[in-house]
């Protein structure tokens, strides 16, 4: 498969980058091109231009910033699962990020192209919603700062307008009082996630305070389940809160599986994750 | 038409290409090295992995211009003077193929896993060649035969 014709410019900084999306309404930006070769393989993507952003170093970077870490937005997965500030402060984004697709596409993909493609089989995605991490966006005018609830906006949809380029994203830093999972089914390895769920539990005096859960590929977007969180904060068990775990959903049918088998998977997989979650 | 200068196997090669041309297609179509085969042509199967500057990749999802400065390897770059490769002499001696046309991208992604260090253990290694896919369903031998070279540059 070939992709149709398309011009290529090396952009040699985020601002040389933006200035030459600006220049041209169909131009899209590659990072590793791990989600954008394959649609400008199967002609679903057919840009004029691709600004290549795929080596700007200013922009692959983990810091320390205060109660959060700051992610360059060009970090790729097998930078994150291997950084040492993000196991230690928020080791469900490292961890994550060594369950995406295989050695090879986590040499090649980054954190910013997986959460601007807004695929939500993506694993990624979920984590961020469950973590409430901020999504830093710059334009031609500045930068805005969007709640990763208000990111997602449909399948292969993003809050990133024209022009726009995301670059940082920034997570909260755990501390011992939260315990995470983030537990995946996929019928082969290196596939996309049938179904998988990222799960955060905050503790307090003991009990569970407050939990955060997110699901993956169980609708256009990634999912808050409120109805289980709600369920968890409550006092239920993780069996009777896990029930809840398709509700409110619109899993897709596909090769993979039907939507009543993944409303299923969501029930299994996000019971496991809760019981893992507050295992740690 | 875009200039590059891509190092392949040590030799600089300057070449004009055609932006959307695929890196697996630049070394196959131009530069004759047709070791490196296509499989799926969807990043699945793992066939067409190389070492870009160190690290495997599947060649059919990365363009040639963006290899533009970087240092390739393909399975024709591994043996020197005539001496097989660690990993090649391992697929040899553990007969670690049956057809071989998954053969060339194993043995990339299993220098790559060896040299990231990340093939201590079975388990480490039949995890690390999660993308890589063989249709004789060989897997048995191919673990072998990476543990065995693993060993040997350890």
């Amino acid at each position: 498969m070939i992709p149709a014709a398309f011009d290529y410019e090396v952009a040699t900084s985020a601002d040389h980058a933006l200035s030459l999306l600006g220049s041209d309404p169909d131009a899209k930006l590659i990072a590793g091109g791990h989600s954008l070769i394959p649609a400008l393989k199967l002609r679903v993507a057919r840009p004029s231009k691709l600004v290549d952003i795929g080596r700007l170093g200013e922009l692959a970077y983990v810091r320390d910033a205060g109660d959060k870490l700051a992610i360059g937005a060009l970090t790729r997965y097998k930078a994150l699962r291997d950084d040492a500030l993000l196991q230690e402060h928020c080791p469900i984004v490292s961890t994550t990020a060594g369950l995406v697709g295989d050695p090879q596409v986590r040499h090649r993909g980054t954190i910013g192209g997986s959460l601007a493609h807004g695929d939500p089989a993506s694993d990624l995605p979920a984590v961020m919603l469950a973590l409430g991490a901020e999504l830093v966006i710059r334009g031609g005018v500045g930068e805005r700062i969007v709640p990763a609830t208000q990111f997602f906006t449909g399948v292969f949809q993003t809050a990133i307008g024209p022009g726009e380029m995301l670059t940082e994203i920034r997570v909260p830093k755990l501390t011992g009082a939260t315990g995470w999972s983030y537990v995946k089914l996929s019928r082969r390895a290196q596939d996309w996630a049938t179904v998988a769920v990222a799960a955060l539990v905050h503790r307090d005096n003991g009990g569970l305070a407050a939990a955060s859960i997110a699901l993956t590929n169980m609708g256009a977007t990634p999912l808050r389940a409120t109805a289980v969180e709600d369920a968890l904060t409550a006092g239920a068990k993780p069996t009777e809160a896990a029930e809840h775990m398709a509700d409110g959903t619109d899993p897709p049918s596909d090769v993979a599986a039907s939507a009543e088998f993944r409303a299923h998977l969501a029930r299994v997989v996000g019971k496991r994750a809760i019981e893992e979650a507050l295992s740690r | 038409m875009r200039s590059v200068a891509i190092t392949v196997n040590g030799e600089r090669r300057e070449l004009q290409l055609e932006p959307r041309e695929l890196l697996v297609y630049v070394l196959r179509e131009r530069l004759a090295l047709t070791g490196t085969n296509v499989g799926c042509d969807t990043s699945s199967c793992g066939a067409c992995t190389v070492l870009l500057d160190g690290e495997s990749v599947k060649s059919c999802t990365v363009l040639g211009v963006q290899a533009d400065g970087c240092e390739i390897t393909t399975i024709e770059g591994l043996a020197m003077n005539g001496a097989l490769h660690p990993v090649q002499q391992a697929f040899h001696e553990q007969h670690a193929l049956q057809c071989g046309y998954c053969t060339p991208g194993m043995v990339m992604a299993a220098v790559s896993l060896i040299e990231s260090g990340e093939a201590g253990s079975e388990k480490a290694i039949r995890e690390g060649l999660e993308g890589n896919l063989c249709r004789c369903t060989g897997y048995h031998n191919i673990v072998k035969a990476v543990a065995a070279a693993a060993s040997v540059t350890a």
